[in-house]
C-alpha cells in the first residue's frame, strides 16, 4: 500500500538543471535513502515526490495513482523536516492532530492516532506543551508523530537528523530504524551523512549533480560500486583514488579503500613515510606518502604506534582493489 | 575587552548622549502641553516657565471643548488612520507574503514597481488624485482619506515585510501545506504571527504621519463633517489673531491617541528594529 514510482522526473529552476531525468520504483514497506553531496537535487526530489514542487517534466505515481496534478495533502504522505517546523502556535496534541482535522476525521479517531503515536514516542508528559518548551530531540520526535498519525502511505524525511546533536543523532536514528520495522511503512530519507545512509536504508539510490548514480543494498554499493563517484563517496575515510599508469595497471585509476590496505615495518608492495596518524581509539588513521602510489589514507583497526617521519609498508588486499576507465565506470 | 565595555566613563557618556538626545525630542512636546494649562498673558510673558497658581488657565481646552465640533474631530482623525493602518497591513503583508514566497515572472521587477513609492512622494500627484476623488464622487469623505493613506503606507509596507517574510522558514509553510491548510490558513495563521514585530513597525512607521497630515484633508475633505483633527485645529488660527490657548490645547489633546496606539505597538516595534527591520 506505498510503493512509488518515477519516469523521467526532470526538473528545472529557469537555465539551471537540478534533476536530469529520474527513474526509480521503491516497493511497499521499503526503506529507500537518498544521498549526494549538497546542491545534488536530493531534496528536491523530495520535494517533487511530496509536491511540493511540480516536476518540469515526468511523472510521479504513488501507488500506482498519477499523483502530479494531486495536492500534497491529498496524496497519502507525511514529511518530516530538518527544522522540524511545528506549528508554534499549537499544543504538541494539536500539532500532531492537525493534518487530519484538516482531512476531517473525527475527533475520536484523531484523539486515538495521537495517544497511539506520543506512547510509541514516549511523548505522554508533553501533550499539552507548546513546541518553544521542548528540546531538539523532543521537537524532531513530534515532528514524527505528526507524520505517524496521518498513517500516510509514504514517509518522507527531509534531513531530519541534521540539527541535532551527535548522541541524539544516533538514538533518533534507531528510533527511526525501530519505528519502520514496527509500521512496516514505504519511508524515503534525505540525507548527506553516509553513515545514516548505510544503516538505515534497505536501498541507497546515490545522487550527484541530478543524476542517479547507483541505486543498491548498502553492502552492494560498498563492495561493487559502479563508478569512481560512488566508489568515493560511500565509505569512511574516503577510498584512495591512484592513478593506474603509476601502478603500472592498464585502468586510468585503480581504487583501494583505506580498510583494505596492510601495513609493515618490515616490507611491502608500497614504501612510504607516515606524514599525520589520528588516534581514534577503534582504529587509527595514517597518512602515508609513498613512493608508488602517492598520498594515501590507511585505516587500521585497534591502536597503532606510527609517528610522523617514520617509514612503512603498505600492501593492498590483492581481492579488493577496484578499477575504473576513463569515463570513470568500474573495470569489472 | 569585557572590561572596556561596562567601564563606568563609557556608561555614563552613552547615557549622556542619550538623555540629551531625549530632552531635545520630548521639550518641544513639553513645552505645547505646558502652556497650554496656562492663560494667555502667561504663554507670551515666560513660555518655559511651569504654570502657577497664579497662571494656571483650562481657558484653552474649554474653548476647544465648546468651539467646533471637536469629538467629531477626534473621531474622524481616529477613523481614518486606524481604517488606513487596517489595510495598509493587510494588503501590505499580502502583497509581501506573493512577493517572497512565490516564483512568477517579473517578481523582482513588481517589487521594485511596489517599492518605488518609498522614493516619490505622493503628495506630487495631488491634482490628479484631487480629480480622480471629484470624477468618483468621494470629494468631502472619510474613505477618499482612506484610500489616499493607504496607497502611501503601502510601499514602506511592503519593502519592509516581504523582508521579514522571506525569513520565515520554507519548512513551516510546506509542513502546513502537507498537513492541507489552504494558503490562506498558512498566510494568517503561521506567517502573520511570525512576523508581528515587522507589523508593528510598519504600523508606527505609517500611523503618525497620517495622524498629522494637513495636506490631504484640507484638499479632499475640508467639509465640517470630514475635518480631522489637525484641519480642525486650524480654525483657532487667524491671519490676525491666533487663538494661542486653544491651538496648543488642540494639539495636547491630539497627541493622547497616537500615544496610547504607539504604547501598544512599541513592545513589538523594538523587538522589530532590533531584529534588524530594513536589511
Amino acid at each position: 500500500m506505498g510503493s512509488l514510482k518515477l519516469e523521467n522526473i526532470k526538473k528545472s529552476f529557469g537555465k539551471v538543471d537540478v534533476l536530469k531525468g529520474i527513474d526509480l520504483d521503491v516497493k511497499d514497506g521499503e526503506f529507500v535513502v537518498f544521498v549526494g553531496p549538497s546542491g545534488c537535487g536530493k531534496s528536491t526530489l523530495l520535494r517533487v515526490i511530496a509536491g511540493l514542487e511540480d516536476a518540469t517534466s515526468g511523472s510521479v505515481k504513488i501507488d500506482g495513482r498519477e499523483v502530479s496534478a494531486v495536492p500534497p495533502a491529498n496524496r497519502g504522505i507525511a514529511m518530516v523536516f530538518q527544522t522540524y517546523a511545528l506549528y508554534p502556535h499549537l499544543s504538541v496534541r494539536n500539532n500532531m492532530g492537525l493534518g487530519l482535522k484538516q482531512a476531517g476525521a473525527p475527533a475520536d479517531l484523531i484523539g486515538k492516532r495521537i495517544a497511539a503515536a506520543s506512547s510509541m514516542l514516549s511523548l505522554d508528559p508533553y501533550l499539552e506543551r507548546r513546541p518553544a518548551e521542548l528540546s531538539g530531540g523532543q521537537r524532531q520526535r513530534v515532528a514524527i508523530g505528526r507524520a505517524i498519525v496521518r498513517e500516510p502511505k509514504l514517509f518522507l524525511f527531509d534531513e531530519p537528523l541534521s540539527n541535532l546533536d551527535a548522541a541524539l543523532r544516533v538514538n533518533t536514528r534507531l528510533e527511526i530504524a525501530k519505528l519502520h520495522r514496527e509500521l512496516k511503512a514505504t519511508m524515503i530519507y534525505v540525507t548527506h551523512d553516509q553513515v545514516e545512509a548505510m544503516t538505515l536504508a534497505d536501498k541507497i539510490v546515490v545522487l550527484n549533480a541530478g543524476r542517479i548514480e547507483q541505486v543498491g543494498a548498502p553492502m552492494q554499493l560498498y563492495n561493487s560500486p559502479a563508478n569512481e563517484f560512488v566508489a568515493g563517496f560511500i565509505g569512511s575515510p574516503k577510498m584512495n583514488f591512484i592513478e593506474g599508469a603509476r601502478l603500472g595497471d592498464s585502468a586510468r585509476t585503480v581504487g583501494v579503500r583505506p580498510e583494505h590496505i596492510s601495513v609493515s615495518d618490515q616490507g611491502g608492495a608500497w614504501k612510504g613515510t607516515v606524514v599525520h596518524a589520528e588516534h581514534l581509539g577503534a582504529d587509527t588513521n595514517v597518512y602515508l606518502e609513498t613512493e608508488q602510489a602517492g598520498l594515501i589514507t590507511i585505516r587500521l583497526f585497534g591502536e597503532y604506534r606510527a609517528e610522523p617521519g617514520a617509514t612503512l609498508y603498505a600492501t593492498p588486499d590483492a581481492g579488493r582493489t577496484y578499477r575504473f576507465d576513463e569515463r570513470g565506470m568500474a573495470v569489472r | 575587552m569585557s572590561q572596556a565595555r561596562s567601564s563606568p566613563a563609557r556608561t555614563i557618556a552613552a547615557h549622556a548622549v542619550l538623555i540629551l538626545y531625549t530632552v531635545i525630542a520630548l521639550f518641544p512636546v513639553l513645552v505645547i502641553i505646558v502652556n497650554s494649562f496656562k492663560s494667555r498673558a502667561a504663554i507670551f510673558n515666560s513660555p518655559l516657565a511651569p504654570p502657577t497658581a497664579k497662571t494656571f488657565d483650562l481657558i484653552g481646552y474649554t474653548t476647544v471643548l465648546s468651539q467646533g465640533d471637536f469629538f467629531a474631530y477626534f473621531q474622524n482623525s481616529l477613523i481614518v488612520t486606524v481604517a488606513s493602518l487596517f489595510f495598509v497591513l493587510l494588503f501590505g503583508a499580502m502583497a509581501a507574503f506573493a512577493l517572497s514566497e512565490y516564483r512568477f515572472r517579473g517578481n523582482t521587477l513588481m517589487g521594485l514597481y511596489l517599492a518605488l513609492g518609498i522614493m516619490i512622494p505622493i503628495r506630487l500627484g495631488t491634482v490628479a488624485i484631487l480629480q480622480l476623488m471629484v470624477a468618483s464622487g468621494l470629494v468631502n469623505t472619510l474613505t477618499a482619506l482612506i484610500l489616499v493613506y493607504t496607497a502611501q503606507g503601502l510601499p514602506l509596507s511592503v519593502f519592509i515585510l516581504s523582508e521579514f517574510m522571506k525569513q520565515v522558514s520554507d519548512d513551516l509553510k510546506n509542513a502546513g501545506r502537507i498537513d492541507g491548510l489552504s494558503e490562506y490558513r498558512i498566510f494568517f495563521r503561521l506567517v502573520l504571527p511570525l512576523v508581528r514585530p515587522a507589523m508593528a513597525t510598519v504600523a508606527v512607521f505609517t500611523m503618525i504621519p497620517i495622524w498629522n497630515d494637513l495636506w490631504f484633508p484640507l484638499i479632499l475633505a475640508p467639509a465640517e463633517n470630514t475635518k480631522t483633527i489637525t484641519l480642525g485645529t486650524q480654525i483657532f488660527i487667524g491671519q490676525f489673531v491666533t487663538n494661542w490657548n486653544a491651538v496648543l490645547a488642540a494639539l495636547s489633546l491630539a497627541i493622547l491617541p497616537v500615544l496610547v496606539l504607539y504604547l501598544i505597538f512599541s513592545r513589538q516595534l523594538i523587538r522589530g528594529i532590533t531584529s534588524g527591520a530594513v536589511k
